[in-house]
């Protein structure tokens, strides 16, 4: 099957940008308490029509309580969701539009796989014929006909995540959710099947919401991502947003590898900003104006693969470090220099590695330089 | 592409590799066959020879009895095997064996009488104990976790005192003057007090009351084990929560329910001192008609025959049940 050119066509597609664009899902001030603690901290959001939404975030922030109050099995202590304009307060799961792909898949063990996908197409009263073609259909879609008859038991993880894909699937919901759905996939057969996963969301016109603590997976997968820490929403963006332009110290740090650098911003000229770093010794200019006031404490973020490394000294005097090789980590594809600045500071350059060259150049010890240009880093003021 | 093509088209990869690497797991359930060593050996022994002391040898003994003869001597019966006698004696001894008592068995409509009425009010008695106790079981399965050892103790707790003792308490809580016509009267509800007491309603709320914990526990073990998000699962795919019950929860709590009802019936059919002590002389049950044969009538050989005869009733059943369990599973895993 040939790849589909997904790229030009995902970025027309933009519903966010529309400020008159109606949510098809929305979270209006959103709150949920367990007890003593706020899962869910007055939280608003808006998700769009065939839109692959991802709420990612570390385990205790709240993502997988906002989707189970979106399922109905949890209820909001206050604030409303609404989907598809109508309020969901007060509906029991079983009569909500949205079907939800559990993590643990919760496969009925006692039934086929056939049955498990036809579950839920009995429970809306379908003809026996129908039904029958629709899993039949199904089963077809998941490359599955030939496990009809076995047991959840007797397939193997991936067909298991199959199945469960097929039941949620089967009745077609306004809104698929899904609970960490690739969690239990080895990696070769997660990486692949989170592209399919898009692929299917594209082809269906499906509303896809995904929990996840995997960034890879969201960011492989989502239109936009919702960073969620403590109960709230930190930043909700594309996936290249967050990555380039991460908002908060926290996304930052949450998405990828960054080198943080504590400044002090001295001087603002039009769309650049000059930094100041004491403890590395260091000047950065950067091509993006800061909302901060001269002398305020801001940092410098800059991705690893951004940072140039290299024995020649850079020509300019700022966006440039002096140091040594501490360590190397070799991961194939990548080397990653940490670089000990000043002998304390830790610098970390990718460096991809172009040749098949089992001996690097730069060895551990060696005086190297690290440079980077005016607009590879970003200033972030929390 | 299109929408359209989702279906004919295969978002998912091909199924043959996806075969290939699923070749260990299916294998994984395969049971391996193990080589025993001597301690392996003397381990598994250890349970098989205590069957054969106090299960096979005592059986043995009451199967030769019912072969026997009733006779005025003690004990009281014929032939008894003399070791000391010699070989000679052994063999009349063995050609002396008879089935008369079976056939006697067969003839006298008293003894078939006990069986069928002993199978109706077991099988009845844990029909009522499964209803009063699936609901408790599912409670406490689905009581918060901090009540449940709290709950379990409560169903534990009755085992405290002796089963004799609850017994007898039942007599003065149903007799015509006891606590439950009191009871009753007091809140108007009959103007006479009821006969309960020497009635086989009597002896159905014995059992039940007795082999109730029975039921229970096995199938709270099956329904805390049950997994949440089946339900959820299922609430999920449109199914309100009183059809999830029937479609998820009782399919899967089935086991414990088999368990349960097994361990009421068995010790219920061949129960004595509830009959006895609750029931009214017209209350026929197998248990009572061996005890009378036993020390009424002191014909060990026929009380020995009813009691091979029981075992055989509700042995062979539950073999054939478990062995056909058996095969459903293997063909299943």
């Amino acid at each position: 099957m040939a790849k589909k050119p997904i790229g030009p066509v995902r970025r027309a597609f933009a519903p966010w940008e529309d400020g008159n664009a109606t949510p098809f899902i929305e979270f209006r001030n959103v709150t949920k308490r367990f007890g003593d603690f706020t899962a869910v901290d007055d939280l608003s959001l808006k998700i769009y029509e065939r839109e692959f939404f991802a709420l990612l975030g570390g385990s205790g922030c709240g993502k997988t309580t906002m989707m189970r109050m979106l399922a109905g099995f949890e209820t909001p202590n206050s604030g409303e969701i609404f989907l598809d304009g109508q309020p969901l307060h007060g509906v029991p799961p079983h009569r909500r539009p949205v079907n939800m792909m559990f993590q643990s898949y919760a496969l009925f063990p006692h039934m086929t796989v056939e049955a498990n996908i036809a579950f839920g197409l009995k429970q809306e009263g379908m003809a026996k014929a129908a039904i029958t073609e629709r899993v039949a259909q199904m089963l077809k879609l998941v490359k599955l006909e030939d496990f009809a008859r076995r047991k959840p038991h007797q397939l193997s993880g991936g067909q298991r995540q199959r199945v469960a894909l097929a039941r949620s699937l089967a009745k077609k919901p306004k809104v698929l959710l899904l609970d960490e759905p690739l969690g239990a996939l080895d990696r070769k057969l997660r990486e692949e099947t989170q592209f399919e996963l898009t692929d299917l969301q594209q082809d269906l016109g499906m509303t896809f919401v995904i929990v996840t603590h995997d960034q890879e997976e969201a960011m492989t997968m989502a239109d936009r991502i919702a960073v969620m820490d403590k109960g709230r929403i930190v930043q909700i963006a594309t996936p290249s947003e967050i990555y380039e332009l991460p908002n908060s110290r926290f996304v930052a740090d949450f998405i990828g590898d960054i080198n943080l650098l504590e400044c002090k911003l001295t001087g603002r000229n039009g769309d650049s900003s000059a930094l100041r770093s004491e403890i590395f010794d260091c000047d950065i200019e950067v091509a993006q104006p800061v909302e901060a006031s001269v002398g305020d404490t801001v940092w410098f973020a800059i991705r690893p693969e951004k940072v140039r490394i290299g024995f020649d000294k850079p020509a300019t005097t700022v966006n440039r470090l002096s140091g040594e090789v501490w360590d190397i980590g070799y991961l194939g594809d990548v080397s990653i220099y940490h670089t000990h600045i000043r002998d304390e500071e830790t610098i970390r350059a990718t460096v991809a590695n172009h040749s098949r060259v089992v001996e690097r150049p730069m060895s551990w010890e060696d005086k190297v330089w690290l440079s980077w240009d005016r607009d590879a880093g970003i200033v972030l003021t929390r | 592409m299109t929408a359209g093509d989702s279906a004919s088209g295969a978002p998912f990869g091909s199924t043959a590799r996806e075969a290939a690497t699923d070749g260990p797991d299916i294998e994984r359930t395969v049971r391996p066959r193990v080589r025993r060593g001597l301690g392996g050996w003397l381990l598994i022994a250890v349970p098989y020879l205590w069957l054969l002391t106090f299960f096979l040898a005592p059986f043995f003994i009451v199967f030769k009895i019912s072969l026997s003869e009733v006779a005025v001597a003690i004990p009281p019966y014929l032939p008894t095997f003399d070791l000391a006698a010699g070989w000679d004696a052994f063999v009349s001894g063995i050609t002396a064996l008879s089935i008369d008592n079976y056939l006697w068995l067969t003839e006298d409509s008293l003894y078939w009488k006990s069986y069928v009425s002993s199978i109706v009010i077991a099988a009845t008695s844990t029909l009522i104990a499964l209803i009063v106790g699936y609901p408790m079981a599912y409670g406490m399965a689905r009581a918060p976790k901090a009540w449940r050892p709290t709950l379990l103790m409560l169903v534990i707790l009755p085992f405290w005192t002796s089963f004799l003792i609850r017994v007898y308490a039942w007599i003065g809580i149903l007799k015509t003057e006891g606590l439950l016509n009191q009871f009753l009267l007091w809140l108007g509800l009959i103007d006479t007090p009821l006969t309960i007491l020497n009635t086989n309603v009597a002896v159905y709320i014995g059992i039940v009351y007795s082999y109730l914990p029975f039921l229970v526990l096995p199938l709270y073990a099956t329904l805390e084990k049950l997994d949440e998000s089946l339900l959820e699962a299922a609430s999920d795919l449109g199914s309100p929560p009183w059809r999830s019950f029937w479609t998820i929860t009782v399919p899967l709590s089935l086991p414990g329910v088999i368990a349960g009802c097994f361990l009421v019936f068995i010790p219920a059919v061949g129960e004595f001192v509830i009959p006895d002590l609750l029931g009214g002389s017209d209350t026929l049950m197998i248990g009572k008609t061996l005890w009378t044969e036993f020390f009424n009538n002191r014909d060990w050989p026929v009380s020995s025959a009813v009691a091979v005869l029981l075992l055989l009733i509700l042995v062979v059943p539950i073999v054939l049940f478990q062995n056909q369990q058996q095969r459903a599973t293997e063909k299943g895993r």
